[in-house]
């Protein structure tokens, strides 16, 4: 069974957030990688770029699928995890951690609370 | 739409933690460990693969092999009992019904094994186009199959079945039995790689694939789904119903004018692809990899070098033995050879890729 952090906030869209004060690093979760399959492509957002709540703003792809990236939030882009050009699969092997794909400075801080909590979450993919 | 079907391997697969999905009317696995994981074991080691899905005909009587040979654009006269066939049947303006295999029992005895999603309509046709002493009989229910794909394939196989498979050449078959209960041996395959297809009685399907994980775990074996299915069969350059032809298309727009011989004599859609041999057709397949990061998907757009759309990918995916974005689509016929530039739509974005010849992956003999 994967481990979903209780200091994370998850979407329906079957992202993560951790927040940091007003940064936010936003991942896919455990159960979006296993339902992708093996991920071969991650195309990431250019530091500095902004975006609103539930934009699509990165794609990735496993062998078989292409899944867009929603923001969780609205914000800056502040750091992008570069790891994950080279090493895809990365996300993967661990999802919740190293395999992070985006930092971002939030605009609204506030939208963070209206996101799911763990257990929420892991009753949702559960249905 | 009709029932999901199980296989007789249905309860097999969800015992090896396969992950089940609706294929072509099946329930069938598309992947256990996992695709990329799956695919490198049947290029390196074997992997073992349920195709009971695949549809089973027989041709019976003296009339049998007249039949096949109106029926499909091969030359069926030309093989011999015990020896296998691609083929294709089409419709009077050359449009493919299915691609299938064409099996010579005997003289008056031919199996033709056809696509899942097609046998229904295969068998409508064909029985149709009976004519004379030949009885048609689906027997796809009848038949389980197992296939073992990969380099270490004839050792594992070998240690459970009596027959000397290295006597068995490729596209060859023998008829033997598996728990008393006849079974056919094949050396044929979809993956590019040397291997097996055990047609064999539904009850002892299950217990075939036991002993085959069993006999071939120290080898690497593995069970294998459709994901990596498609990834191999397409890396090998073959075709796929329904996705990369159908009966808006002919089989030399699918540039398998190998498998039509005229010289065979008159057969349903001769004219039609005498015609277009002679003629050329406005579109033809041809085979792209992407040189700009990005995966080639079924239905992206395909486009000249002036952004013209000249086509759309028909199959495309990540490659996992060669690491880079491959595909097949119709495009312009002058654009359908080797070394042309041209470029895929994806997403809004228009990534460069290069006409290559077939396949794209090719097993060291």
């Amino acid at each position: 069974m994967a481990d979903y952090p209780d200091s994370y906030q998850y979407t329906a869209e079957h992202e993560w957030v951790s927040v940091d004060g007003d940064i936010g690093t936003i991942g896919i979760t455990h159960h979006a990688q296993d339902e992708l399959g093996d991920v071969v492509f991650v195309e990431l957002p250019e530091v500095g770029a902004s975006f609103e709540q539930n934009a699509a703003f990165g794609t990735i792809e496993s062998v078989k699928a292409v899944s867009d990236l929603y923001a969780p939030v609205s914000g800056e882009v502040v750091e992008i995890n570069e790891e994950l050009v080279d090493r895809p699969e990365a996300i993967n092997e661990d999802p919740h951690s190293s395999a992070w794909i985006v930092k971002v400075k939030f605009s609204d801080p506030g939208q963070v609370d209206a996101l799911m909590t763990a257990s929420d979450y892991q009753a949702l993919i559960q249905e | 739409m009709s029932e999901i079907r199980q296989t007789p391997l249905h309860d097999w697969h969800v015992r090896h933690d396969g992950r089940m999905v609706d294929f072509a009317g099946w329930r069938m696995p598309v992947q256990y460990s996992g695709l990329m994981d799956e695919h490198v074991a049947v290029r390196e080691c074997a992997g073992l693969f349920d195709v009971s899905h695949m549809g089973e005909i027989r041709l019976s009587g003296s009339d049998a092999l007249a039949t096949v040979q109106r029926l499909t654009v091969n030359d069926a006269s030309a093989i011999e009992d015990g020896q296998a066939q691609y083929t294709a049947m089409v419709n009077d303006a050359g449009g493919i019904i299915d691609d299938l295999l064409v099996y010579r029992v005997n003289a008056d005895e031919y199996l033709l094994v056809v696509n899942a999603g097609t046998t229904e309509k295969d068998h409508a046709w064909i029985t149709s186009h009976a004519q004379g002493d030949v009885t048609v009989v689906n027997e796809s229910s009848d038949w389980a199959q197992v296939a073992l794909q990969g380099p270490v394939a004839e050792r594992v196989l070998g240690r459970l079945v009596k027959e000397d498979l290295s006597a068995i050449g490729y596209y060859r078959f023998v008829i033997s039995e598996y728990g008393g209960l006849p079974a056919i041996i094949s050396r044929t395959g979809y993956t590019g790689e040397d291997g097996f297809e055990v047609y064999l009685a539904p009850a002892h399907a299950a217990d075939l694939a036991e002993a085959i994980l069993k006999a071939g775990e120290t080898d690497g074996v593995v069970p294998a789904g459709l994901g990596c299915r498609d990834t191999l069969r397409l890396e090998a350059g073959m075709m796929l119903y329904g996705n990369d032809m159908d009966e808006s298309r002919s089989p030399i727009e699918a540039k398998l004018g190998w498998i039509v011989k005229p010289d065979k004599g008159d057969f349903i859609g001769r004219d039609a692809l005498v015609r277009q041999k002679a003629d050329g057709t406005d579109e033809k397949i041809v085979a792209f990899k992407a040189v700009g990061r990005g995966i080639p998907r079924h239905g992206y757009p395909l486009l000249d070098g002036a952004g013209n759309r000249v086509g759309e990918v028909a199959s495309g995916t990540f490659a996992p033995t060669l690491k880079e974005g491959i595909g097949v689509g119709y495009v312009t016929s002058a654009l359908a050879t080797p070394d042309n530039e041209i470029f895929i739509e994806m997403r809004g974005r228009s990534i460069e890729a290069r006409t290559v010849k077939l396949p794209f992956y090719r097993r060291q003999r």
